[in-house]
């Protein structure tokens, strides 16, 4: 109710691309359970500075100064020079941002973050088939990224288009999840959560390669190492929506 | 940072050590956030009657129902020392432990101090955990009376509340969660003071911050 009161921003559906879903097996999920996605839209691009900017000029609550510590942490923003000049380039990812700020800035377009397994789903995809994590190429690609500094400065769009059609899932940043905290590894959880090692089973149950693992892994990785009110600086977001009928 | 070669070779039990490798990786901005989450980042105001302080809870605005079927907001627990943790009634094997930490808890604060005390339980479960499932639970737990407050909300405001705490938990087959075994306090403006993590750990330091600020 609030939210519609303070969110009056018009919607900017025509980023989107609709995702068509399916079942697949996450790495990381309860035994041997394949997860059914059910289709959804979702941004062809990462947000961008420029899209970011405007939602604060909007919402000034969310603006460098202003951002209450309960919903972000000191590095939220830390590059822009004041609440309303980023650094970089206009259509660059924006970049530490806090799960918070992400979430409500989807809110604020009508949309959300999209959850962890719809962004799993779509982002096995290569350009040209829906699920290609046994292709040792696709792979090779997230791990030489992963081993590519900065890419963060770089523009979106120049990442490869996908099967759906969408952009930069991998290659450019990494991305918030409405649900990452449904992730239980990290350095402090290990000692706290009663299963997680039975939660790592998908792995030996598609016979997937190593490779395809630790592309995985490292994602899974960070999720679990972050809390909502961080923020970090290859860590950025996209929107996602529900179809409607 | 990684060598591809080696990785081909790589076998599941090796995914430990790069557990603890990223971890240490990806923690290196975090070491400072670690102990404000607990201490509760700089109290800078005073509070005086509503107002609500920066890093408190209460900025969340959802809501949720109790085991009594009534419709509360956080904000509504304002004034209280409050002690919460997440579980779920369908819970086996770590949620009657920490509902055992509770108790243990409760004992250990004076009897003069007690009425200035509200014990929270969330559900991660709000699905199966109705207000009828949850007063069932308090029931059985002999846990039925104003002391302790059992609450559900809807998925995105536990997701979010979760996250405040840094409380993790996933769904792993129905009615049966993985998730962070966290006990946190709050002060009567409801920020943080201190978190407690474990099962069955020493709670001296939780009972001991909760005596410091309850009248």
């Amino acid at each position: 109710m609030t939210l519609s009161f303070f969110c009056e921003l018009t919607a900017q559906n025509n980023k989107m691309v609709l995702v068509k879903g399916g079942v697949y097996l996450p790495l990381y999920g309860a035994e041997n359970k394949t997860v059914k996605v059910e289709p959804f839209l979702m941004d062809i691009y990462p947000v961008t500075n420029a899209d970011y900017l405007k939602f604060v000029e909007e919402y000034p609550q969310w603006k460098k100064s202003n951002v209450k510590p309960l919903f972000a942490d000191k590095s939220y923003l830390t590059n822009w020079k004041d609440d309303e000049t980023f650094k970089g380039l206009p259509n660059a990812p924006v970049t530490n941002v806090s799960w918070f700020a992400a979430k409500k800035y989807c809110e604020c377009q009508g949309q959300r973050l999209p959850t962890m397994d719809e962004w799993e789903f779509t982002a096995m995809a290569n350009e040209n088939v829906p699920d290609a994590r046994t292709v040792e190429a696709y792979n090779q690609y997230i791990l030489n990224w992963y081993e590519t500094p900065k890419t963060f400065n770089n523009p979106i769009g120049e990442t490869f288009k996908n099967y759906w059609g969408i952009y930069d899932l991998h290659g450019l940043v990494w991305e918030w999840t409405l649900d990452f905290n449904s992730v239980l590894i990290s350095g402090e959880s290990r000692k706290d959560v009663d299963k997680d090692s039975n939660l790592f089973c998908g792995s030996a149950a598609i016979g997937a390669s190593d490779l395809m693992n630790y592309a995985a892994f490292m994602r899974y990785a960070f999720r679990g190492s972050m809390k909502a009110r961080y923020s970090s600086q290859n860590l950025g977001f996209r929107c996602a929506k529900d179809v409607e009928n | 940072m990684l060598k591809i070669k080696k990785l081909h070779k790589m076998k599941n039990f090796k995914y430990l050590a790069m557990i603890i490798a990223l971890t240490a990786l990806f923690s290196c901005n975090n070491t400072s956030e670690k102990n404000i989450d607990a201490a509760g980042v700089k109290k800078e105001k005073k509070v005086n009657g509503d107002e609500i302080p920066e890093m408190s809870i209460y900025n969340l605005p959802s809501h949720w129902t109790s085991q009594n079927g009534e419709e509360i907001e956080l904000k509504d627990l304002q004034g209280k020392v409050v002690v919460m943790v997440m579980i779920y009634t369908t819970c086996k094997a770590a949620c009657p432990r920490l509902v055992a930490d509770m108790r243990n808890i409760e004992k250990q604060v004076p009897d003069e101090k007690k009425d200035d005390v509200q014990y929270v339980f969330v559900s991660i479960d709000p699905e199966t955990d109705t207000p009828e499932r949850l007063k069932a639970f308090a029931k059985e737990n002999e846990m039925d009376n104003e002391k302790w407050l059992f609450l559900r909300g809807t998925e995105g405001d536990t997701r979010e509340f979760a996250a405040v705490l840094a409380v993790n938990y996933k769904e792993i087959s129905p009615m049966d969660f993985s998730h962070s075994n966290i006990i946190s306090v709050f002060d009567q403006n409801g920020e943080m003071v201190h978190q407690q993590e474990g099962l069955g750990v020493d709670n001296k330091e939780t009972v001991q911050a909760i005596i410091d600020l309850a009248k």
